[in-house]
């Protein structure tokens, strides 16, 4: 487990395979990153969503104002 | 008005503060995005594997800003809720309930990523230790704050009362906080101090900072949409939403 730069790829990496493969600890590692990821684009999904749903809220408020009238 | 000074209370209004959010909101979506992509190089490309626990570490890059913004996030929404409490603001109440989800998102990813750092580090993916037991009650405090709000239906009534839950919840946060110093805990103490020098590499700590603010510009940029959301969704009925040009169709 040392961080020897032989070869080519980046510092750590010595290849594609070891990038993924995270020195054994791939799925503690690529676990976390994942959910997070997943967490975070859920969030912003949602919050476009929560977005449109408020904006028709107020076409439907602004459309009985106007027939009101 | 006319001698240059900025007038900040005229943005406590929501009718005021919608155009604001909307137009700071942009900036730090960029910036959360830019600092993450830098945080994410720096995690896997710039900082060495740890002598003892190997690659495994590299979730630090996550787990600790996620709870430091667990925490943080918590006293912000317990404060603009004490103050809506306090001055009836209605704007102040928004806020609250707009940085809610976004904590409890962050307590969650707090857990479920110390979670997998415990189990090749520890053995196990739960422990009862002071330290993860305080911030599962943090998540569960956001679950609880969100609920009680759900469960009133007057949204105003409902903001009373979820703000005494919220401000009593605040004792919780210096608990997790000196968990690893006032009780015996498997949980590592403090990696940064104000007072030393961080115990890592300088690499690591660069990492860890850079993923840190841009959870923190993440945090407000996710706020202020959700607080526009909560402004027209509670103000529907209002002339100012229904003026707005979004709104016609």
């Amino acid at each position: 487990m040392d961080a020897g730069p032989e070869g080519g790829g980046t510092v750590n990496w010595g290849s594609t395979a070891d990038f993924f493969a995270m020195g054994g600890y791939g799925f503690y590692v690529w676990g976390s990153y994942l959910v997070t990821a997943a967490c975070i684009a859920g969030e912003v999904l949602f919050l476009r969503a929560r977005r449109g749903k408020a904006l028709r809220q107020v076409r439907a408020e602004k459309g009985r104002n106007e027939t009101a009238a | 008005m006319t001698n240059g000074v900025i007038h900040w209370f005229r943005f406590a209004s929501p009718q005021s503060f919608y155009p604001l959010a909307g137009r700071m909101l942009p900036w730090f979506a960029v910036l959360a995005a830019l600092l993450a992509a830098a945080g994410l190089w720096i995690a896997f490309f710039v900082a060495p594997t740890d002598a003892q626990q190997g690659e495994s570490y590299r979730i630090i890059f996550i787990h600790v800003p996620a709870s430091w913004m667990s925490m943080f996030l918590y006293v912000v929404m317990a404060g603009w809720a004490g103050f809506g409490l306090a001055f009836n603001t209605r704007l102040s109440s928004m806020m609250a309930h707009a940085i809610a989800p976004t904590g409890a998102l962050f307590a969650f990813l707090s857990l479920w990523t110390g979670a997998l750092w415990g189990r090749p580090t520890w053995g196990a993916y739960w422990v009862w230790d002071a330290r993860l037991t305080s911030e599962l009650v943090l998540f569960f405090l956001y679950l609880g704050y969100m609920a009680l709000h759900a469960a009133i239906d007057d949204p105003r009534r409902g903001d009373r009362a979820s703000a005494v839950l919220a401000l009593v919840g605040v004792i919780n946060v210096p608990i997790i906080y000196f968990s690893v110093q006032w009780w015996n805990t498997l949980h590592q103490g403090a990696s940064v101090s104000i007072t030393r020098a961080p115990s890592m590499a300088a690499t690591m700590f660069a990492g860890m900072l850079v993923m840190a603010l841009a959870f923190w510009m993440y945090s407000i940029a996710a706020t202020l949409g959700r607080a526009r959301a909560i402004m027209l969704e509670r103000e529907a009925h209002m002339q100012w939403t229904q003026d707005l040009k979004e709104a016609a169709r």
